[in-house]
Formats: C-alpha cells, structure tokens, sequence
C-alpha cells in the first residue's frame, strides 16, 4: 500500500514536471516565432528584390524612370513623395499635436479629460481606409476649390515659393496627401505627448508655478526639457506611421511618377506604388522592383522606429531610476 | 510693468493655442464621422448584408466581402492570439530579464508599428509565390502576423502588473509554475488580455494594405479559402475608386459598416479594461 502510493506520487510529480518543462518550452519557442517573423520579412524582402536588385544596382535608389514598357526602374520618385508628404504630415501635426497635449495636461477641466482624450484616441482607430474615401470625396474637392487656388495667388508672386505652389488646382497631390497624413497621425502625437507629459514630477511644476510663472512658462521651460526625449520619440513613432501609411495616401495623391517642383501637383509615394501596381505588375523584373520598394520602405521605417524605441526607452529607464 | 504685459499676453496666446489644436482635433472626428453616417447611411439597407457585390453600374449588397473579412478576420485571430499569449507569457513570467526578451521586446514594438503594406509583400512572397495564387489562407496569415505583436504586447504588461506575491502564494501551496500561470495568472490578467485581442480585431478590421496581393478580391460567392476571397476593405478600395454611382454608394455603406465595428471594438475594450482596473 505504503509503494504503490509512493510510486503514485513519483509519477504524478514526474508528469508535473514534464508539463512544466513542455510549457516552458512552448512559451520560449513562440517568443522566438516573433523573431522569426521580422528576419522572415527582411529575408522576403531580399528575395524577392533580388532581380531588380542584380538589374539595376545601386542606381536603382536614385533614378527617377519607372517604365514597365522598357522595364527601367528606379525608386527616387517614391522616396521623394514618402518623405515630403510625411514632411508636410509633422510640420502640421507636431505643433498641434503639442497644444492638444498641453490643453489636456494643463488647462482642461478634470471631468473633460478622459472624454476629450478617449476621442482623440478613437481618431487613432479610425482604419485608413477611411481617411482615403474621406480625402478623395470631401476633401480633396473643398482643397480644389478654396485652399488651393488660395495658396496659388497668395504665394504665386512670391519668388521662391512660386514654384512651390505652382499649378492648377488639382485637389489631390502631394499637399493633400500630407494634410490626411497630419490628421492621421495627430492622435498618435497626442496621445504619447500627453502621457509623457503627465509623467512630469508634479512637484517641479509646483515649484515653477510657485516663482510666478505663467502656465505656458512652466510648459516651455520645464514640461518640455524634462520630456523632451519622450517628445522626440513620439514623434518618430508618428513618423514612422506616415512614412508606411498605404491606404489614405492612395487615394488621394494621384499616382504620377515624377518628381514635381510643386506640392500640388500630383505624385506617388512608396506604399500607394505597390498598392496600386502590385497585382498589375507582369514580368519578373517590374514585381521585383515593386519587391524592392518595399525594401527600401522597410529599411527606413524600421530605423525610424528602432530610434524612437530607443528613445522612449530611455525615458522609461530615467523615470524609472 | 511692461515685461509682465509680454508675459501675460504670451500666456494667452499659448492657451487661445491649446484651445484651438483641441477643437481642431475634434472637428476631424466630428467632420469624417459625420460625412461617413450622410453618405453611408443614404444606402443602408437590407440588400447591402443579402446581396452579392454588383457588376458595374447595377445594385447589389456587400455579403461576400462581409463574410469574407469576418471569416479572415476569425482565423487570423485564431492563429495570432495563441501565439501572441504564448509568446507574452515568456517574456512576463519565465524571462522577464532575459537577453531574449529584451531583444523580443525591441523587435515587437517595430513588428507593431511596421508597415502594413510591407507585411503583405512578406505573406506574398512566402505564400501566394510558393502556392501560386492568391487565397484565402494567405490573407488570413497576413493579418495573423498584425495580430501577434498588439496581443504579444498586452499580455506582457497585463502579467507584468499582476502582484508577485499572488504568484508566491501559488507557489506556496505546492502548484508547479505552469499551473500557476494557467490557473491563477491568466485568470487574474484575463480582462487585460480578452481586451488586448479585441483592440487586435479593431485593428485588422480595416486593414486593407496586406489584403490587397494576399487574398485579392472576389466577386462572387466563395467559402473557399483556397481561392481569392473578397473583403470588406479591399471592396472599398476598388468600388470607391470606380466612376460608376452604385459601386461608390456601397463603398460609403461599407466604410460606414467597418467604422462602426472599428469604434464598437475599441469603445468595448475600453470598458473592459477600466473595469478590470477597478476591481
């Protein structure tokens, strides 16, 4: 009785510790999984870029032909129009971003905080697909027909900024483009500013307020330097959203590959290129180029967002010590 | 007196600024939501969830791509929440300080902001190249790979908060560790994760991008996941695209339908997860 109990017990206890080792294991292998995912993707990339690669060298970074008749192809188009319409989208969104942050933070009312900032939240959910029925049907028309040929006579005279601001009023383009980026991107700004912003020690804030300053000093010369960092990586994390953003950007920026002197006028980025000419493309070469730009997007992407990672790490670590 | 004058007038300015960035913001979300429920809402009606997507220029509904996404969007759940949980679950529990979670971490937080459209080339390349067409399956894989990092993500800081000594006291009483996690971790994070998984449909829900050379489009009526498979998203895409009056009506009814679902998700999620906090 006394053995066979005993014997029981071993086994009960070997099993017990065989799930535990198995449960172990498969945890551990599934956190590899995730590493395999992102070498899987860079490995594709390769791949699949490889023809175009081969074909065109280095040069394929920066030409400007993309013609599938005569299979020339070179990505400087696309680079230019992913980098200004994301250019554009920060220059507008980062300063809003920040004064959204700071009425939320600062000046908004207790019982107005969570509702205001569950709204901005829900504009970060809205799918991008979205934005780029909203921009072509209702937004690129009203650009066309007010901002645009605004833009036109006050800055046409302008040297400089003549060129710029050349052209007839499209409605879509490379500044439309930007706009919905901006409204894109906004909440992510926001929503990182405002919980960087509330990570300030109250007691520094307390401190400035007590010598006298303003709300917009204890902003500017305390808020600010003590989450700048946390700032700066928010805004590479918003970045990097604008710089990949497919769908919005599709609609709306009007496929042209060219490099146009004016924001007006109408372009192509890197994401809308594969999203519109993808399943298209024949020929090995034209999907390989196609392949390649994707590469290219996820090169530049992928350090974007590894430095605002970094960034916000730090953060972390100093609120943290 | 005259520097308190520039300061004052320079505090105003700041907060007449804050104030109207916040009313900027909300007028978006008020414009689209408003513009999507008027033009959506004019061709809401019962054919859109029983008919078939339409040839050009005649009406019809939205039931293939409907059922196409829910479907895609049910297996890729399927595939990424296990995963995701698992692979949450080393980083908490087993190696919270290990190299390797330091280096999932990292690469997680890029996989969650990657580019979507970039994961869709990855899925091509490794499915719809090797099995030569496009499927069902592959558009399923290519939003299981969006779901990973957002449930990977929620899971690690949804048993990273739970009190050591709840695990502690498990131990205690003899449970080996991997009972401890099932039994007593999970079921305390459990809020925290169900919310992490729905804030992952949110978002797969509208995701367009990786469905386009993935599972392509379909214009009839199709179960078959081995096959292209229409989805609400991708119909979207070419209907509002198109110059016929019908096609674009049933884009604005679907991008009405998918924003809906979008904010139900989220706002459920919301009130999951704060209740979770309070008890």
């Amino acid at each position: 009785m006394q053995a066979s109990q005993q014997v029981e017990r071993a086994r009960i206890l070997r099993r017990l510790r065989h799930g535990d080792t198995a449960f172990r294991m498969i945890t551990r292998a599934a956190a590899i999984i995730v590493l395999l995912i992102l070498s899987g993707i860079i490995i594709s990339l390769i791949h699949g870029s490889w023809p175009a690669l081969s074909t065109f060298g280095f040069s394929f970074v920066y030409t400007e032909s993309w013609n599938p008749v005569t299979e020339k192809f070179g990505a400087i188009a696309p680079i230019y129009g992913t980098v200004v319409t994301s250019v554009i989208a920060m220059l507008i969104a980062v300063p809003i971003g920040l004064f959204i942050a700071l009425f939320l933070t600062e000046l908004c009312p207790m019982w107005l905080r969570r509702p205001i900032g569950i709204a901005i939240e829900l504009l970060a959910g809205i799918p991008s697909i979205i934005y780029g029925i909203w921009g072509l049907f209702v937004f690129a028309p009203f650009l066309q027909a007010t901002v645009q040929p605004f833009l036109i006579t006050v800055f046409g005279p302008i040297p400089g900024l003549s060129t710029l601001f050349a052209g007839p009023p499209y409605g879509i383009g490379i500044l439309t483009a930007g706009l919905i980026l901006a409204v894109m991107v906004l909440p992510f700004i926001t929503s990182i500013t405002r919980d960087v912003f509330e990570a300030v020690p109250p007691v520094l804030k307390e401190a400035a307020y007590g010598v006298g300053s303003t709300t917009w000093e204890v902003v500017r010369y305390v808020v600010l330097p003590y989450a700048r960092v946390g700032v700066i990586g928010g805004v590479m994390l918003a970045l990097g959203r604008a710089l990949g953003e497919t769908m919005a950007v599709t609609f709306v920026i009007g496929n042209a590959h060219r490099i146009s002197g004016s924001i007006m006028a109408p372009g192509t980025t890197i994401s809308a290129t594969i999203a519109n000419e993808f399943t298209e493309a024949d020929g090995v070469l034209y999907t390989s180029s196609l392949v390649a730009l994707g590469l290219i997007l996820f090169v530049i992407t992928f350090f974007v967002l590894a430095a605002a990672r970094f960034m916000l790490m730090r953060l972390n670590a100093r609120i943290g010590a | 007196m005259a520097i308190y004058d520039t300061r004052r007038r320079r505090n105003h300015l700041a907060i007449g600024l804050a104030y109207a960035a916040t009313a900027f913001g909300l007028t978006w979300l008020v414009l689209i939501l408003a513009v999507l429920l008027w033009k959506g809402f004019s061709g809401l009606n019962l054919a859109v969830f029983t008919e078939m997507t339409p040839p050009p220029g005649s009406a019809g509904g939205l039931l293939n791509p409907i059922i196409g996404s829910l479907v895609m969007t049910f297996i890729a759940v399927l595939i990424g929440t296990p995963l995701g949980i698992l692979a949450g679950t080393y980083m908490a529990e087993y190696g919270r300080y290990d190299k390797l979670t330091m280096v999932v971490r990292f690469i997680n937080d890029i996989l969650l902001s990657a580019p979507s459209i970039v994961i869709g080339l990855f899925i091509y390349e490794v499915m719809v190249a090797q099995m030569g067409h496009f499927s069902g399956w592959a558009g399923s894989v290519a939003l299981a790979v969006i779901v990973v990092p957002v449930v990977v993500r929620t899971t690690e800081d949804m048993l990273s908060l739970l009190p050591d000594t709840m695990r502690e006291a498990a131990a205690s009483i003899g449970l080996p560790r991997s009972l401890m996690i099932q039994k007593v971790a999970y079921r305390a994070a459990r809020a925290g994760m169900i919310t992490g998984v729905l804030l992952a449909v949110a978002r797969i829900s509208g995701e367009t991008a990786p469905l386009l050379f993935t599972a392509l489009n379909n214009q009839f009526w199709s179960t078959n996941m081995n096959a292209p498979v229409s989805s609400l998203p991708v119909v979207i895409f070419q209907f509002a695209l198109s110059p016929y009056e019908d096609w674009q009506q049933l884009a604005w009814t679907g991008a009405l339908l998918i924003t809906m679902a979008v904010l139900a998700l989220s706002i459920g999620a919301r009130i999951l997860s704060s209740r979770g906090k309070t008890s």
